[in-house]
């Protein structure tokens, strides 16, 4: 009798344990369909649209009737794109590298701990609010959208990637080192510079790569500063066009020429997305590994 | 090889002590940029509440988010249905996310055969760093047509003749329910992977003494392993819930951008994220302007209370474990 139950729940006990784990292996598979299909799609409609004069030429009005139709190109937004991020940067990396710095080679005091309170909050912030403070800032000071203002939002999205990468970087450098270089008679900040910085040197320059990665995809802080701009501009204080914000207002366009190339500058981010991830994966990889 | 150019040029001793000088100006120098960051926060704070000024002194902050009529050419301001749309949307989308996200974390921290982990957390990672105007494109030309065919039209043709929340019409498809479809589709890596770091640290001993008692795999993970990791699943479920909630482009592009409070889940609706980037740019008045920044600053404080949650929840996991 006793054995016989215990059988027969063991039986039961089987079933349900092959049943859950089909399930959750199943689910994963259905989860991930989405995911894949979107980048599918991208590459698909994306790769249609890249020719050469998309890359070489800016916006041409899209003319209706005869003739052959003129495509134009995104060239203004790439510009725009590399301009506003890249002011961006320069802005962010001091901040960001030298806050690094304090929170791991001046760790455990009160400063540290509201500095790191700072950056998890900024990290999580809603990118539409510092786009508000910009606009607030920049544009309603001067009434006028600018490349700069988005450039300032940017700033706000980039320090705290490149903060927290750099503080966990130099924590990697192993303290033996520190107090070698200590040891020798070097100061402290002489040990920084000379020692723990160069050991994770490509560690920051991880933390950096992220943060472009992330602010070239940026659109809500843009849409409430740059606005956008039809045509080619290389002045921080006009309007300009960027990728981002290119992909959005082509999709809400009627013109199917347009939205093709809305997924052309779609696909051109997520490529920067991709290879950038991935290079730091493999880069942090090999040093791990050594 | 530094250090001993660092050490030769050091010299005597006077020249040691003038760069322990040094110590005290990097120091200052590196507390000066740390603190900046400090700066950005409360400059965003100040900013904000300042900008917001006129709104508050008008209606006041409770009667801002409690009235429903939003009509910038009436002058009228009122935050209810954006923070409405903003919360169901965010709801929807952490309904539909986490169950199969919890899977995934499971799936990759314990199942997953160890050739295929690596490129599969991989895969869910750079998922989660995927721009989010690229997802809106993907709603409005993919997702959106499926919808409208397959899910809201049929549904509103039949329960929704009874119950009010799925009832038509349902128009070109934009809507609360679609705009949450598109929300859990974004934040499904970032609980996904919270979810496997936390399973991952659940020390192997409860695992071994749950399987010395004979129990089978699933009764490991869900008696062993869920429960360990329960706390840490609810923060990574709340850290994609101010992903959610924060979120601007995808909401904004497939919501269908309608200040209104509707019972069916198939109406257009509108986010407080949506709200703001589409009308900061085009504002009527300086009163419009005003209320949209106090709208970005309630927008903060309620991502600011999901996130808290949710660190406390993760952090405190990682205490647990012993710091790992």
């Amino acid at each position: 009798m006793q054995p016989a139950r215990t059988m027969r729940r063991y039986r039961s006990r089987t079933i349900i344990n092959r049943f859950m784990l089909v399930l959750t292996v199943g689910s994963t598979g259905v989860a991930l369909i989405p995911l894949v299909l979107i980048l599918a799609y991208v590459f698909q409609q994306g790769i249609g649209a890249w020719d050469v004069q998309f890359f070489t030429d800016s916006f041409r009005p899209v003319t209706l009737g005869e003739g052959e139709v003129q495509t134009g190109g995104v060239l203004h937004a790439i510009v725009g794109t590399v301009i506003i991020v890249g002011v961006a940067l320069l802005m962010a990396m001091p901040i960001g590298i030298m806050a690094g710095i304090y929170l791991a080679e001046y760790p455990g005091n009160r400063a540290a701990t509201i500095i790191r309170f700072c950056t998890d909050v900024l990290t999580a912030m809603p990118s539409i609010v510092v786009g508000v403070t910009a606009y607030i800032l920049i544009v309603q000071r001067t009434q006028q959208f600018s490349a700069l203002a988005g450039s300032v939002a940017l700033v706000v999205l980039m320090v705290p990637i490149i903060t927290r990468t750099t503080e966990e970087m130099l924590r990697l450098v192993p303290d033996s080192s520190r107090e070698a270089a200590v040891a020798l008679g070097a100061p402290k900040w002489w040990t920084t510079l000379t020692v723990v910085i160069p050991m994770a040197f490509s560690g920051i320059v991880t933390g950096i790569l992220l943060a472009l990665a992330r602010a070239a995809g940026e659109t809500a802080p843009l849409l409430v500063t740059v606005l956008g701009n039809n045509n080619l501009a290389y002045s921080i204080f006009e309007p300009m066009q960027a990728l981002p914000l290119l992909a959005y207002r082509y999709t809400e366009q009627p013109f199917a020429e347009m939205n093709e190339q809305a997924w052309g500058a779609a696909l051109l981010l997520v490529l920067i997305v991709l290879v950038t991830n991935i290079s730091v994966r493999l880069a942090t990889r090999k040093r791990l590994a050594r | 090889m530094a250090l001993t150019d660092a050490f030769s040029r050091s010299g005597g001793l006077r020249l040691r002590q003038r760069l322990q000088h040094g110590d005290l100006i990097f120091w200052l120098v590196a507390l000066f940029f740390a603190l900046l960051v400090v700066a950005l926060l409360a400059i965003i704070v100040a900013v904000t509440w300042d900008g917001s000024d006129e709104a508050r002194d008008t209606f006041g902050i409770i009667g801002f988010i409690t009235s429903t009529e939003w009509n910038p050419v009436a002058g009228e301001f009122g935050a209810a249905p954006a923070i409405y749309g903003t919360v169901v949307s965010s709801m929807i989308a952490l309904a539909l996310a986490a169950p199969p996200a919890i899977m995934i974390g499971v799936f990759l921290s314990d199942l997953c055969p160890d050739r295929l982990r690596a490129p599969l957390s991989l895969m869910v990672e750079l998922l989660a760093a995927i721009p989010s105007v690229v997802y809106g494109m993907w709603g409005v030309f993919v997702l959106i047509p499926f919808y409208r065919t397959f899910i809201a039209s049929p549904l509103s043709e039949t329960v929704g003749e009874y119950i009010p929340l799925f009832a038509g019409p349902v128009a070109v498809g934009r809507g609360l329910l679609v705009a949450g479809m598109i929300l859990a589709i974004m934040i499904l890596p970032t609980i996904a992977a919270v979810s496997r770091d936390v399973l991952t640290v659940v020390p192997t001993h409860q695992k071994e003494a749950m399987l010395a008692l004979g129990a089978t795999r699933w009764e490991v993970i869900r008696h062993a392993q869920l429960p360990y990791a329960r706390a840490g699943i609810v923060g990574g479920m709340m850290l994609g819930l101010g992903r959610a909630l924060g979120e601007t482009m995808a909401a904004l592009m497939v919501i269908g951008n309608m200040p209104r409070i509707e019972a069916s889940l198939f109406q257009p609706a509108t986010t407080a994220a949506a709200q703001i980037a589409s009308q900061l740019p085009t504002t009527e008045s300086d009163l419009h302007a005003s209320s949209l920044i106090l709208m970005a600053l309630v927008l903060f404080l309620i991502t600011l209370v999901a996130n808290s949650i949710a660190r406390l929840l993760v952090w405190n996991v990682s205490r647990q474990s012993g710091g790992r």
